[in-house]
């Protein structure tokens, strides 16, 4: 047996702040336990539903609030964007050294036999091709840092949204991209992306 | 029409390896004579100082992206027949759309390789 509801009520009264939203969980489950008596199953049963929601959002408030978001927001994001940067910085370092490599190759070649040479220039234009990927897995890692953020806003959001006082906060509006930032989308996985003759097709069509 | 490959030849990316890549692909089919601009901005500005028969950029950059550099050769005066390459990872049709609305000489899709470098540019000259 919980506390009768007038007493809920004096003490609630008696709060100099604002009413915390378990102590009015409280008061309307003590309130809809004494009404059941005077209700038909129907309303009963829907009561009931009410009453199970309202322990469904207390069990997520709970949850929430075991995520420990200011852990997500200090140290969990800015660690795991770290060590991505640390990979842009480390695969730059070495596709550096590899071109650096390559360059010392075309030197060497000026002072080969032309067919020698002409086959260490083939070898130096692949590898030269297959450097591009550093670019690429930048922008891909910049896009899942980004993503990285986003998740973080919206945790912090929830958070604040559930642990409010005195009623929900409404989200916030995204912001507006300008068109140019609409066309900034980076590279596309293999499965959605256009390969070079879709797009000699596209600009062949205009 | 022969292609004068001792011209000026401006190369724009934010990544200083992506630039240094496609510089030494240039070197091999001889263009010896290139610059490099590290964003939009600073891409413009070296236009307007000086002479360039072609530009190849990146379209990702900031504060000044490529389809905003490409908007303001076009705008000039004086750099708007200026061949315009874009090399880019921006592979979706209204990006395509968009740098062909905005004047592009060509697009091609990173990564990419010599020979559809080598391809493009001679197309771009061919018909300058």
């Amino acid at each position: 047996m919980g506390i009768p509801v007038q007493q809920q009520l004096s003490l609630a009264r008696g709060r100099a702040g604002p009413v915390d939203r378990e102590m009015v969980e409280e008061v309307v489950r003590t309130v809809l336990t004494t009404m059941s008596g005077d209700l038909t199953s129907t309303e009963t049963s829907l009561l009931h539903e009410v009453e199970a929601l309202g322990r469904t959002i207390s069990a997520a408030k709970q949850e929430i609030a075991a995520l420990r978001v200011d852990d997500i927001k200090d140290e969990h994001i800015p660690f795991a964007t770290d060590e991505l940067d640390a990979i842009v910085e480390h695969t730059a370092g070495a596709t550096n050294a590899i071109l650096e490599s390559c360059e010392i190759m075309e030197e060497v070649a000026t002072t080969v036999p032309a067919e020698a040479a002409a086959k260490l220039s083939d070898a130096v234009t692949k590898i030269y091709e297959a450097c591009s990927f550093q670019d690429i897995t930048g922008q891909r890692i910049t896009k899942v840092v980004a993503t990285l953020k986003t998740i973080e806003a919206k945790v912090a959001q929830i958070v604040e949204t559930f642990g409010a006082q005195g009623g929900s906060i409404p989200m916030p509006a995204a912001p507006k991209a300008s068109p140019e930032d609409e066309l900034l989308n980076g590279p596309q996985l293999p499965s959605n992306a256009m390969d070079q003759s879709d797009i000699d097709k596209l600009l062949a069509s205009f | 029409m022969a292609i004068d490959k001792s011209m000026n030849v401006l190369i724009v990316d934010d990544y200083k390896t992506m630039l240094r890549i496609i510089r030494n692909l240039l070197k091999q089919i001889e263009f010896n004579n290139v610059e490099e601009a590290t964003d939009g901005a600073d891409a413009l500005s070296k236009l307007r100082s000086g002479h360039f028969g072609l530009v190849i950029s990146d379209w990702n950059m900031a504060p000044m992206t490529g389809l905003q550099l490409l908007q303001e050769v076009r705008a000039d005066a004086k750099l708007k027949n200026t061949p315009f390459i874009m090399v880019t990872a921006e592979s979706k049709t209204e990006n395509v759309v968009a740098a062909k609305q905005a004047g592009v000489s060509n697009y091609i899709v990173k990564p990419f390789n010599a020979e559809t470098l080598k391809g493009k540019i001679e197309m771009v000259l061919g018909h300058a």
